[in-house]
Order: structure tokens, then sequence, then C-alpha cells
């Protein structure tokens, strides 16, 4: 990815989400200056954000090609950030059926598959002693709101 | 004044030396500068990460103890900077310049040494400027209404987009989007509910913890997963190591006090990053050196200017965060927030109405600061071997930590999903080359700037000359129109004054850091 293309797609979004907060924004009232309304400030925001948007791709489009050096770009990291995500969408489906152990041991091992240079053996090591640490320090010592096991 | 401060910092050192108050400032300091050192972690997510643990402390030790992250995390980050080449602090990237080289000529002890000094000479001066100039500071706050703070408030906000070392444009994109971020939930005073997209747990709001370990911790380990890989640093430190010779001491002796002056100056001005302060201590020593041919090579006043003026900029910080209510960077975003969920409102009456708050923490900053000198001595060689923690091991590890802090601050599973989401948002926006540490700071100030904006069209009937009939107001709007027409300056005449600065190194991932 080009400095351009980073610049363009960066302003693009900036515009999306300005242009998306102007719409839901004017449902709650705008009102006037003297009597602002709900949607006064987050409307002006949106709008703000959308013009910085432009603005962002514009100032991308304006300079000259040669400064656009081709940057040497990362190839994605697939499989790092589908474990991650899944990780805490798992840490979320078992902390409410299943309770905190499960949940703990869940996000550790999951996550830690994300790293090319874990192994299934060392992500379950890891998995375990992470959660015995987590059972000694959230449940026992510092009593948190969590139980341990629970069905819903 | 002056004598009045002095015995109110007396009885300040009374509320710090507390037991109980001590015992957190400890606390506070131990588990900072362990999680600094660790790679990948830094004060935000230090931060972060302890925050939740607060919620149920009465707000003295609490305030205390994150403050004792805070600068203990600093001071974390300036080890790995120079032992690792690993700036996991932003401003240390400076550090990793001449830091690192004297590793490698077997000096990391001393250049370790060196830091040592130069912060806590530092935060001592920038102590002793707090404890003089808070009080002058509250009095002319005091003449202060809505549409002064709006002013201030909004510079604050556009210094602290524009002051990032990427494009002044992104960066006060992204306090904008922070700051509508903060909109979400419910209106303060017309009660509508705004921008929850049917989630009844959204209606008090994002919660800051979960924006903070989003952006901070999830968006992190999303990017550095699978690139970061730490070389294990084969140096040996020895206490008798970390001692600096009389001519080593003599040497960054006027370092030390130029980034200190430094760092004080930037810290006045409000929102302007302590990354930017770091280079340009930097680039003075550079500059007035006889022989700017060492930099880079293992200088040791590459180590000790940027290191003194990041410290005294951190003390210095805290004037306009406290007396003010506006926080300078992120991170004083991140207190101020943690002072709000204690419902105190920063701002000219806490330190009339909770000295004990305010004089505590002062003095916690020197006993925390002795506490960092006594504990770094003794405990170098462990902090060397949790810096060689794998990041493979590190990361899940700390990804539980961030979902149960999260979940912790109201046992509530909904706000661990918005991590995720957050996760997910910083980690684009970071790719995209944005800042993200400005969200922090509209989010912390949007809600306040709303209020103030909406104080003062209904006292001037709508108009919206009121900002600048009034002096103090039109002083504020002044130097924002100033920055505005600066930045357009600098743009115009290609960036002349960015190149007074060292290229900022760039981390392995070859992203500028923000």
């Amino acid at each position: 990815m080009t400095e351009y293309t980073r610049d363009y797609y960066g302003g693009a979004l900036m515009v999306l989400i300005g242009l998306s907060a102007v719409c839901l924004g004017s449902r709650y009232g705008i009102g006037s200056m003297t009597h602002m309304r709900a949607g006064y400030f987050p409307v002006s925001l949106g709008a703000i954000l959308a013009l910085l948007g432009v603005a962002i791709a514009g100032s991308a489009a304006m300079k000259p090609r040669r400064e656009h050096a081709q940057e040497e770009t990362l190839p994605p990291e697939w499989r790092g950030w589908i474990c991650i995500a899944l990780s805490i969408l798992a840490f979320l489906a078992l902390g409410k059926y299943g309770g905190l152990l499960p949940a703990t041991f869940a996000i550790v091992f999951i996550s830690a598959l994300g790293d090319r240079e874990n192994s299934i053996l060392a992500a379950f090591i890891l998995a375990v002693a992470i959660s015995a640490i987590c059972v000694a320090l959230f449940w026992w010592a510092l009593k948190l709101q969590f139980p341990l096991f629970s069905w819903g | 004044m002056v004598v009045q401060s002095l015995t109110d910092l007396w009885q300040g050192f009374g509320v710090a030396l507390e037991w109980h108050n001590f015992m957190w400032s400890f606390f506070g300091v131990v588990v900072g500068n362990l999680i600094g050192v660790l790679p990948g972690m830094g004060p935000l997510s230090a931060i972060s990460l302890l925050l939740p643990m607060t919620y149920s402390m009465h707000p003295v030790p609490a305030i205390l103890m994150l403050a004792g992250v805070f600068y203990g995390s600093q001071y974390g980050g300036a080890i790995g900077a120079i032992l690792l080449n690993l700036p996991c602090h932003p401003p240390h990237a400076v550090t990793c310049l001449d830091g690192y080289p004297l590793t490698q000529k077997g000096k990391g002890g001393t250049a370790l040494g060196i830091t040592m000094i130069a912060s806590f000479f530092a935060a001592s001066v920038g102590i002793i400027v707090m404890i003089f100039l808070s009080p002058l500071l509250v009095s002319v706050a005091f003449k202060f209404g809505p549409s002064e703070l709006f002013s201030i408030m909004l510079m604050g906000l556009l210094v602290g987009g524009t002051m990032t070392s990427g494009s002044a444009l992104k960066g006060v994109a992204m306090t904008v989007l922070g700051a509508l971020i903060g909109t979400i939930g419910t209106d303060v005073s017309s009660g509508a509910i705004r921008f929850t997209f049917g989630f009844p747990d959204l209606a008090d709001g994002v919660e800051l913890v979960a924006l903070a370990l989003g952006l901070f911790g999830v968006a992190e380990f999303l990017r550095n997963v699978n690139r970061m890989h730490v070389v294990g640093s084969t140096t040996k430190v020895r206490l008798r190591d970390m001692r600096p010779s009389g001519a080593e001491l003599k040497q960054s002796f006027w370092p030390i006090m130029r980034g200190t002056a430094v760092g004080t100056l930037f810290g006045a001005m409000p929102g302007t990053g302590p990354t930017i302060t770091t280079f340009i201590a930097y680039a003075l020593e550079k500059r007035i050196s006889k022989t700017p041919e060492r930099f880079g090579n293992g200088a040791l006043e590459g180590v000790a200017a940027p290191e003194a003026s990041s410290h005294s900029k951190t003390q210095v910080d805290f004037i306009p965060t406290m007396s003010l209510g506006i926080p300078g960077d992120p991170i004083m975003a991140l207190l101020l927030g943690a002072l709000l969920i204690h419902g105190i409102q920063p701002g000219p009456l806490l330190i009339s109405r909770h000295a004990d708050i305010f004089w505590g923490l002062v003095a916690s900053f020197w006993i925390g600061n002795v506490l960092l000198v006594l504990l770094n001595v003794p405990l170098i060689q462990i902090w060397v071997k949790v810096l060689q923690v794998p990041y493979r091991f590190l990361y899940p590890s700390a990804l539980l930590f961030i979902a149960v802090g999260v979940y912790s601050t109201n046992s509530s599973l909904f706000e661990v999903g918005e991590v995720l989401l957050f996760g997910a948002l910083g980690a684009v926006l970071l790719a995209l080359k944005f800042p993200v540490a400005p969200i922090l700071l509209g989010y912390v100030l949007g809600p306040m700037l709303e209020e103030n904006l909406r104080r003062t069209l209904l006292l001037s009937h709508g108009h919206l000359s009121v900002f600048v009939q009034r002096p103090i107001s039109a002083v504020f709007i002044a130097a924002c129109g100033l920055l505005i027409a600066a930045q357009l300056y600098v743009r115009i005449k290609k960036g002349r004054v960015i190149r007074l600065l060292p290229k900022p190194p760039l981390d392995e991932l070859g992203s500028p850091l923000n």
C-alpha cells in the first residue's frame, strides 16, 4: 500500500464515519444556536470529520507522484488476527455459558495459536499455567464477581 | 502564597505517607515498572490495565497508585529502549538512538544510571514548578467561564491533534473521532439516548477502560503479532556498572539541565506531546554539541537530555490537568477520566475542595521517584530477565488480563466486546497511519466541550462573537488560529522545521511513532 492509497482510504473512511454521524445525529434534533438539542454537537462533529476526510484524501492527491515512494508493505497476518479476534469472542461466549475458568483457558489458548512459533502443546501449557494464575489471583485473592463455572 | 503552598505540601506529605496510601503508591510504582519493562507495553496500557482495580478504592489511594503506575512504566520503558533498542513508548524512540549503541559498547549500565539521575532530577524540578505554579494558575482559572473553558479545550484538542509526529490533519481527525465516540450514550442535558445502535448497555456511554485497552492493547497485539521478535539481549548489567564515573556525570550535567528546561517549557503548553518534546531536547543537544558526529553512536548526552525532558514534562503536565481540567496528552486524559469516575471534577476548585488529593499527589510524586531509584538499583537484573519474555507468551497472557480487567469494571461481558471492536478499529487506523492516541483526548474532552459550548451559547443568546469578545477566550482562539496558520506555513515551506529534528527511528514494523 503506497502512501497515496493509504491516505485515500483513510480519508474515505473519515468521510464515511462523518457522514453517518451527520445522518444518525440529525434524527436527535439539531435545534438552534441558543437552544442546542441533542443532535447539534454530533452533527457538527460529523460534518467536521467528513471535511477533514476530504482534506486528507485531497492532500494525498495533490502531492507530486515521485513523493509516493513505494514502501515495503508487510504481508497481512491473517492467522494472528483471526486467532486474536476469535479468542475474545470465545471469552465472551464461554464467559456467559461456562464461567471464568473455561473462558480464561480459551482466550489464552486460542490467541497463543495465532503466533507461528507456538506449537499446540506450548499454547496448551501456557493456557493451563495462566488459568492457574488467573484462578489464584482473580478468584481467590481479588474475589472477582465472576463464577469459575456457570451454566448460562 | 508560597508559604501557603509549602504548608499545604507538608500536609500532602502527611497524606501520601499514610500507611494505606503509601502501600498503594508503592504497589503502583512496582507494577508500573514491571509492565513498562515488558516488550510492547507502555504507560497507556499499564494505566488502563490497572484502572479497573481502582474503581472500588478511595479516590486518594486510587490516584496515587495510577500516578505511580505512570512514572514507573515510563521508567521501565527506558530500560527496554536502552538495552534492547525497543521503544515501547514513543517518547523513548529517541532514547534508542544513543542508548542502544551505548549498550553495544558495553556501557548500557551507565546509560541506565544516567537515565535514573536525569529522570529523578527532572521530576524534582517539575514537581517544584508544579507546587508554585498551580496556585497561581488557579487564581486565574477562577475567572474562567464556559466560553473560556471552551476556547482552552478547543486549543488543547487542536494542539493535541497537530503535535503528533505524523500528519496534522490525521491527528485532528482522530480527536474529532474521539469526541464523536464521547457523544455515545445519554446526553446529560436533554436525556436523549445517542448512537446506541439498540444496545441498552451503551446508554451509559463507552467505557473508558474498554476504549483505552482496545486502542492501546488489542490494537497493538493485532499489529505486532508474528511481527515482533524480541532479540534476547545478552547484556549483563551489574550494580557497579550503573554508577557513572565523575567524568560521565560532568559530561551529562548540562544536557540534563537543558533537557529539564525543554520539558518544563513544553509541559506548560497544553497538548504538546511527550514525543515531540524528547525529539526537540535531542535536536538541541546535537545542535549545540561541539562533536555532533558522536550522536547516534552512543553519546551519553543523547540519552540524558531526552529522558530528563520527558520526565520534567510529565510532572508539569499535571498542572493544566489538575487546575484547569484540561489534559495535555492522552495519558493525562486517562488519569483525568479516572478522577471523573470517582466523581471528582478537576478544575480550579480541585485544589481547594480536594486539597488532600492534590497535595497528596504532589508529595507522592517525590516519594514515588525516590522509590523508583531505590527499587531499580537492586531489581535491575530482574528487569533484564523480564525484558526477554517472548512476545508469543506475552500477548496471550496480556489479552486475558485485558479481558478480565474490562469485565471487572462493571461485571459486564458487553464491554469486553467493546474492546474487540475498538481494537479492530485501532488496528485499521494504525495501518492507515492515523495516530490513535488523540482519540482518547477527544473522548475525554468531547462531552466537556459540548457542555461548555451549550452553556456559552445559551448565555450569549446564540452569538458566536462571545468567544472573541471575552479577552481570555479571545487569546486562546487567536492561539488556535495561529496554530492552524503555522501548520499551513510549514506545509507550504515543505517542512523546514521538521528537518531540524532527527529522523524518527521507525520501529521494525516501519510505522511512524505517534
